[in-house]
């Protein structure tokens, strides 16, 4: 009889996306090319934007858009990881999954974590491009881990967004639902100049926008000069703790269908 | 032979190194329904894409409706009408607008390709879904909606590649029906690829047998069975416990092959014949409650020819997840 | 019989226009992610106009182009889909079976690109009208927009056509299109090309015929009737339909083999 518990489920969940992966490598060029070209257009297209009066940023715009891209490669990695749940829905394997796993809350933990895993690959990339392009980092040791910290949360966020719909649905033609209220949330934010540049309605809603936080405290983060990561953490925490219900309770919607 | 039917001499098809088909031989004459029969892999629908002029030919000759598949192919294609593996349809159009574009491209005139397509709607069951789009369409009316666009130019041979495969017996059945049809009252020959034996038997007027690329038999259903004559007899004892008993007398008859569960066939191989069969049984002390003789089948004729068997010889095919 | 080539491409052009209109889900994104994108970057990036040299003070006047361009991509997409669907289902075999010339199918099959990119340009340059977007070169400069984004959207439609004849296949063509965008990032489409700082950005810019198509319809909108411009963009867009319907001339001899 099956001893599994979340943690046993979740690791051998990952171990075979992972496995996926690596027999398909061709699976890594998507959610690696998106982020390569945005990071190229915006840092190398639009460099002059530092010019703008009353662009304070110090860190160069190199970095100040590394940091946005990261952030955007984040979230979307994990909008591919509900792709893929839901594909594996459309062809049974859910369902061998739902009904093999113990501890079936195990299977969301399983998908975070194989997202987390595909995407640290994303990261490192394009962390080595930014180099090579000649980043600033006037953030130290703490300050580059609290980075990081807070694009490994932003990641989790986006799978457990993803997870919910694709759990509901069940079908890839949800992707949509899955991509465009991130892509909204990501460019309805400060992505070409800090908060304090913008104009308009676009101000307005970058103010009450939580991923700009995340943007800001990101960039302040290395810049060296921190810049409310708490507020930052703090929201990111508990929208984690409100989307791992949303895709929990998707989850006990897809037991149903069993 | 008039030249209206179709020839085959030597005919080579390789696909960089693989040799699909591998010089067949062979001519249907006019009118006649040919059943190509043998299993997946086979050549049957590289030789029909041949003939059909979809792909050169390797090496070889043909000939369809008295053109040559090489030099000739628009005449060819013109005299032709086929109905591949794939239904080959578009889930965004109507049947009806099928119709009506397949006779506007073999340049049908407006006010015929009206009374064309309607007189094929008819003909295969389909008027009242004629303007449904495709993607709502079942399986068979699929199949069906093929059948009339292979027909709409009114050719005189017809190609039909595993045409009801995947379709429940009523609408195989129908399909047969209408395929009989078309040899019977309009003289269309008929050059059918399938892999089902009773569909070659039933429909066919000659079949030829073709495995790894080759023909490997060729002849009516019944003389080819009748070159084999080798029935099967099939017994099952009224104890199961019996079963080997019944396996041991069966066995000097002949070699065992498959049989229905709970009984023991062997292939008669001239050692003896039903009589002597019953004898042996009844020497034996075994009882039999069922003893039933079966007439050779293609499989049978497919068996002796290749030394496998046609039916269940599918490999399976490797799925990624 | 009519077996004329125009016939032909009419037929092909209707089943063409018939299927890319039956499909709402081929339709409504390439209106609605430009538009967002649009509504999203003019605001984003509004600070932009406040840099020496910038040509204009509206952002969204110099950020429309990028519309019609990503537009087109879609409009590529559609195209080469819908024709990688006809290779994998065998119906591009029904099609080789009846008199229907070559040339005939590649034209034929950019109906309904073309419908797609007049709908799209139609629904591009209202918004950008009603959002405050003035044309220097007043009505005649839209007839010319409309003009030359139709004519990019049939170029890069063929493109979408060639790459579903190389491939056969339409996950192969969707995978192809990051590349296409990213043709469409390394562009002018967010600074002028003498704005743009980093060296390597700019020359890659320069070679981009990508810059000349989105310069093209720039100049009719912000820059007035710059022959260079236009002509380039013209240019550079003729020869995208030539070349992308050439190279899909030779795909398509290879895949329908027929004799």
């Amino acid at each position: 009889m099956s001893r599994g518990t979340t943690w046993t489920v979740a690791r051998a969940l990952a171990w075979r996306q992972l496995r996926i992966l690596l027999k398909n490598p061709s699976l890594f060029v998507p959610p690696m090319l998106f982020p390569l070209m945005s990071f190229t257009a915006f840092a190398g297209g639009l460099a002059q934007m530092r010019h703008v009066p009353g662009f304070d940023f110090k860190g160069g715009y190199t970095s100040f858009q590394y940091v946005f891209v990261l952030l955007q490669s984040a979230a979307f990695s994990g909008v591919f990881m509900g792709f893929g749940i839901a594909r594996d829905f459309e062809r049974g394997f859910a369902r061998r999954l739902l009904i093999a796993a113990q501890r079936r809350s195990g299977l969301v933990v399983g998908y975070a974590l194989a997202a987390l895993l595909r995407w640290s690959m994303v990261a490192v990339m394009l962390t080595l491009v930014a180099l090579i392009a000649q980043m600033q980092i006037g953030g130290n040791g703490v300050d580059l881990f609290g980075l990081y910290a807070l694009a490994i949360i932003v990641n989790v966020l986006g799978t457990l967004w993803a997870a919910g719909i694709a759990l509901r649905f069940r079908s890839v033609q949800a992707g949509p639902l899955m991509q465009t209220p991130i892509f909204m949330v990501l460019f309805l934010a400060p992505v070409y100049v800090p908060l304090s540049l913008l104009s308009g309605w676009i101000a307005s809603v970058a103010k009450v926008n939580p991923f700009t936080a995340f943007v800001e405290a990101g960039r302040g983060f290395i810049s060296g000069e921190p810049y409310h990561s708490a507020l930052a953490f703090g929201i990111a925490l508990t929208m984690a703790s409100l989307l791992a219900i949303w895709a929990l309770r998707g989850l006990r919607r897809a037991e149903r269908t069993i | 032979m008039s030249g209206h039917g179709i020839e085959a001499r030597g005919l080579v098809r390789e696909f960089k190194n693989v040799k699909a088909v591998r010089g067949i031989d062979l001519e249907v004459a006019p009118g006649e329904i040919y059943g190509f029969l043998g299993p997946n892999g086979a050549g049957k629908s590289t030789t029909v894409h041949v003939l059909t002029t979809l792909l050169p030919p390797s090496a070889g000759t043909a000939r369809v409706a008295g053109y040559d598949v090489r030099t000739e192919g628009p005449k060819v294609r013109a005299s032709i009408g086929a109905a591949l593996q794939e239904a080959a349809l578009d889930p965004w159009l109507t049947g009806r607008e099928h119709l009506r574009l397949q006779s506007a491209l073999h340049g049908i005139g407006a006010r015929e390709r009206k009374v064309r397509g309607e007189e094929l709607l008819e003909r295969v069951g389909l008027t009242r879904a004629a303007d449904r789009k495709v993607q709502t369409y079942s399986g068979g009316m699929k199949r069906r909606l093929d059948l009339a666009l292979a027909l709409v130019h009114r050719p005189t041979i017809l190609f039909l590649d595993e045409p009801t495969t995947g379709l429940d017996p009523q609408s195989r059945s129908a399909l047969w029906n209408e395929v009989g049809r078309l040899a019977r009252d309009e003289g269309v020959t008929v050059f059918l690829t399938t892999q089902y034996l009773e569909e070659a038997d039933v429909l066919a007027d000659r079949v030829g047998i073709i495995d790894l690329g080759r023909i490997v038999a060729e002849g009516t259903p019944e003389e080819l069975k009748a070159e084999i004559a080798k029935p099967t007899v099939e017994a099952s004892p009224t104890e199961p416990s019996q079963l080997g008993a019944v396996a041991t007398v069966l066995e000097r008859f002949g070699e065992q092959t498959q049989g229905s569960p709970g009984s023991v066939a062997v292939r008669l191989d001239g050692k003896g014949d039903l009589a002597d069969v019953v004898r042996a049984f009844d020497a034996a002390g075994v009882t039999v409650e069922n003893l039933r003789l079966h007439a050779p089948s293609l499989d049978d004729v497919f068996l002796a020819k290749t030394g496998h068997r046609l039916e269940g010889s599918d490999e399976d095919t490797e799925t990624d997840e | 019989m009519r077996h004329g080539l125009a016939h032909q491409i009419a037929f092909i052009a209707w089943r063409s226009v018939k299927r890319t209109l039956r499909q709402p889900a081929v339709l409504i994104p390439p209106l609605v992610f430009p538009l967002m994108l649009m509504a999203v970057n003019s605001s984003g990036l509004r600070a932009a106009t406040h840099l020496p040299g910038f040509p204009t003070d509206s952002f969204l006047a110099f950020f429309l182009p990028f519309s019609f361009m990503q537009g087109a991509l879609f409009a590529a997409s559609t195209a080469g889909t819908d024709l990688a669907r006809d290779v994998d289902t065998g119906f591009l075999n029904r099609l080789a079976l009846t008199p229907l010339r070559g040339w005939a199918l590649l034209v034929g099959q950019l109906g309904g690109a073309t419908v797609q990119g007049v709908v799209q340009a139609f629904v591009y340059l209202s918004v950008g009208l009603a959002f405050g977007v003035r044309f220097v070169t007043g009505s005649g400069g839209i007839l010319a927009l409309l003009l030359l984004s139709i004519l990019i959207a049939i170029g890069w439609a063929a493109v979408g056509i060639w790459l579903a004849l190389r491939t056969g296949s339409g996950e192969a063509v969707q995978s192809q299109f990051p590349l296409l965008f990213f043709l469409l990032f390394i562009s002018s489409m967010n600074m002028p090309r003498n704005l743009i700082e980093v060296d390597w950005f700019r020359d890659a810019a320069t070679l981009n015929p990508v810059s000349y198509m989105i310069e093209g319809l720039r100049t009719l909108i912000i820059g007035g009737w710059d022959a260079q411009a236009l002509v380039l963009a013209f240019g550079m867009t003729s020869a995208l339909i030539v070349a992308a319907l050439t190279l899909s001339a030779v795909a398509l001899r290879q895949r329908m083999a027929r004799t």
